[in-house]
């Protein structure tokens, strides 16, 4: 490796995972949309089905082209390896499914993004998992929810819609005294503005959708283990530290003392659960990962003189922003996120339900849709859509007021973006006047 | 498995399958703070391929109880106890880096109970830099970084296992490490001054394997051991540094295939 510390970011971001293609030379990452991989001859296929060889046999399984995006997103993040799946749903519920079985128990930030509370509360919960959901900044509330068949804390690094910043030392502090592990969704900061195991974070998920593939092409998700966590020593995680029939009768945490929970997250959770990425999405994330650190910086960058704007409009209540003082969490997010708090943010405008929806039907840039992290800026509603089946008081836990309204801020001109903004606030007022 | 060697609880890792006392032996030997892990892949083909394995964690390393052992010289007797706790008259001795010198020694000292030795990464003398050794001792985490650049020539990934994101997985296992052992296991590369005359009384066949790009153990430097030893062959590895067993684990694997089987 290059450097007195290995290579940089923005150099991993191009290259980590990829050597260029040795039949032909091919310098971009070639799409391996094959399903299957020819044996070599009977030994090795025997071999390659019981881990004495290393390669690919099945794409539900591995592919190529997914893993060079694996290996790239587990290096941006410093972590051991990578799993990528369907979508960051599918990253999410790979991490529980590992870890655990019915009669466990998560504790889990209450600001999450609707699909993964959804997840928590009403799926799982159906499947014997239960999840306790308390405040993100009340250290004392995740503790006192700590159950004995608790297994799991978990939140995201900017809570969503409310951008609680996740304390992860203190969190993950807290997690490692109760031997559990911390599983963080860094879906709206990435590796750019943030990389949980630096701060004691045992896994992390993306939302590979948003940021990593940055233009709103392909759906997909990607699970990091930082290979820190001592599943044996804590004693609580018999699908790591207990033979699997399954799989030959295999311990995975004696086959490999920092990937056990990648290769079981593989042998059984990709084998079984099948929510495998697609080699063609893949390589559209790949493509989107290429420029991250040059599109966080102008997102960032963007979003920032957003927020000040309408921070000073007179019809606006309140813009939530870690990089306001006026936020909460403003200590903690220039501690942990001195880069910036991302370009997803949300802000209520005065006058209402009425004024909100106009506002939103005014915008002539902004595309009024269910995404963030494109390079084109996004709005939404979110007690209406992302958020719909979460009942008043959740709501209100979560931050969410019926006024609320959240950006994702893209690339476009910050100027022209001001304009926009500017236009729909003032047929907000009209609205509500 | 867990074995008792010298009233120490010792794991060894017998590559998924129980460890048959009747079957030839393999005893695989890691490197300065490491474990088994580091054999997963080749670990598991020999047990599934005529060998009982016992891929161990060293004293004072892994899942292994006890203090890291303070020379070559120590390690290489404890090799010895180790068989005789496994019920193992004879065995194949394979050892990587600090494993290798261990290998080596074992077999000039019990002739009569080593039958191979094939050597990964190794070089007499072993030198290690003033530099990574003060970082070892005082600073492990900067050692450990210093070791992972010096290690992985695939800096940039491209390894062959899927989703393994090879300096990152270097990296935690070193982390893992005992406090201390890292120097201890370094300075007994460093501190082993006669491992061209063990190289000379070693009687069984040798294998030495080259990673081409080895920056830790530079091909240049098992010369001596090539010349010293009687029975030797070598074998290289393309595309890997040290760290060759996980940067390219089924060219590792043909090499001792080609030796051994």
């Amino acid at each position: 490796m290059a450097g007195k510390d290995g290579y940089t970011l923005d150099t991993l971001a191009l290259h980590a995972g990829q050597v260029p293609d040795p039949q032909y030379g091919a310098r971009a990452t070639p799409i391996y949309l094959s399903t299957s991989f020819v044996f070599k001859d009977s030994d090795q296929a025997a071999a390659l089905f019981n881990m004495e060889r290393a390669g690919h046999v099945y794409s539900r399984i591995s592919n190529p082209t997914v893993s060079v995006l694996e290996e790239r997103v587990a290096a941006l993040e410093g972590g051991v390896g990578a799993i990528a799946t369907a979508s960051g749903q599918a990253a999410m519920h790979l991490a529980v499914a590992t870890l655990m079985g019915a009669g466990s128990h998560i504790v889990a930030s209450g600001a999450l993004y609707g699909g993964s509370h959804n997840l928590l509360d009403y799926t799982l919960r159906r499947f014997g998992i239960e999840t306790t959901f308390v405040p993100t900044r009340d250290v004392d509330a995740w503790r006192a929810a700590i159950r004995p068949n608790t297994r799991l804390l978990f939140g995201e690094t900017l809570g969503n819609p409310g951008l609680d910043v996740l304390d992860i030392p203190r969190i993950s502090a807290l997690a490692h005294e109760h031997g559990l592990p911390l599983l963080v969704d860094s879906t709206f900061t990435s590796p750019y503005l943030l990389k949980p195991f630096e701060h004691g974070a045992d896994l992390v998920f993306h939302s590979a959708t948003k940021f990593l593939c940055g233009h709103g092409t392909a759906v997909g998700g990607v699970l990091v283990d930082s290979g820190n966590f001592d599943w044996e020593a804590s004693g609580k995680f018999p699908t790591l530290t207990e033979p699997y029939d399954g799989f030959h009768g295999m311990d995975f945490a004696e086959e490999s003392t920092v990937a056990a929970f990648l290769l079981r997250a593989r042998r059984e959770g990709l084998r079984d659960f099948g929510a495998c990425m697609s080699p063609m999405n893949a390589f559209q994330i790949l493509q989107g990962v290429e420029t991250l650190p040059l599109r966080m910086a102008r997102h960032v960058e963007n979003a920032r003189k957003l927020v000040d704007f309408l921070a000073a409009h007179e019809a606006v209540g309140s813009v939530a922003y870690p990089g306001l003082e006026s936020h909460p969490d403003h200590a903690l997010a220039q501690k942990l996120l001195p880069k910036g708090c991302g370009s997803v943010f949300s802000f209520s405008v005065k006058g209402g339900r009425p004024a909100g929806k106009k506002f939103i039907e005014t915008l002539k840039l902004f595309s009024h849709l269910a995404n963030v992290g494109d390079a084109k800026s996004l709005v939404i509603h979110p007690a209406s859509t992302t958020h719909f089946r979460m009942s008043d008081e959740a709501l209100l836990a979560a931050g969410i007021g019926a006024g609320t309204i959240r950006l994702s801020v893209g690339l476009e001109d910050a100027d022209d973006l001001i304009e926009d903004l500017s236009r729909g606030l003032a047929a907000a007022v009209k609205a509500a006047a | 498995m867990e074995l008792i060697v010298r009233d120490t609880k010792i794991y060894a890792y017998t590559g998924g399958k129980t460890f048959d006392p009747q079957k030839p032996a393999l005893v695989f030997l890691h490197g300065a703070a490491n474990d088994h892990t580091v054999w997963g892949l080749q670990s598991r083909y020999f047990a599934n391929h005529g060998y009982s394995v016992l891929a161990v964690d060293l004293p004072g390393h892994g899942r292994s109880g006890g203090e890291p052992l303070a020379s070559i010289g120590a390690l290489a007797d404890w090799v010895a106890d180790l068989l005789n706790a496994a019920g193992v008259e004879k065995a194949v001795l394979a050892g990587h880096s600090m494993g290798s010198l261990a290998a080596l020694e074992a077999a000039a000292r019990h002739p009569s109970r080593i039958v191979k030795i094939a050597l990964l990464g190794s070089a007499v003398p072993m030198a290690v830099s003033d530099q990574l050794l003060a970082a070892a001792k005082d600073k492990p985490e900067k050692a450990y970084r210093m070791i992972n650049q010096w290690s992985n020539a695939l800096g940039l990934g491209g390894n062959t296992v899927p989703g393994a994101w090879q300096p990152g997985a270097s990296l935690a296992l070193m982390r893992r490490a005992k406090p201390g052992s890292l120097f201890i296991d370094l300075s007994n590369c460093n501190d082993y001054q006669t491992g061209l005359e063990a190289a000379a009384q070693v009687q069984c066949p040798a294998l030495l394997v080259i990673a081409k790009r080895d920056l830790m153990t530079p091909p240049r430097a098992a010369g001596d051991l090539a010349k010293a030893l009687k029975d030797v062959r070598k074998a290289e590895i393309d595309g890997a540094g040290h760290a060759m067993m996980a940067e390219q684990p089924d060219r590792v694997l043909d090499a001792l295939r080609a030796f051994l089987l």
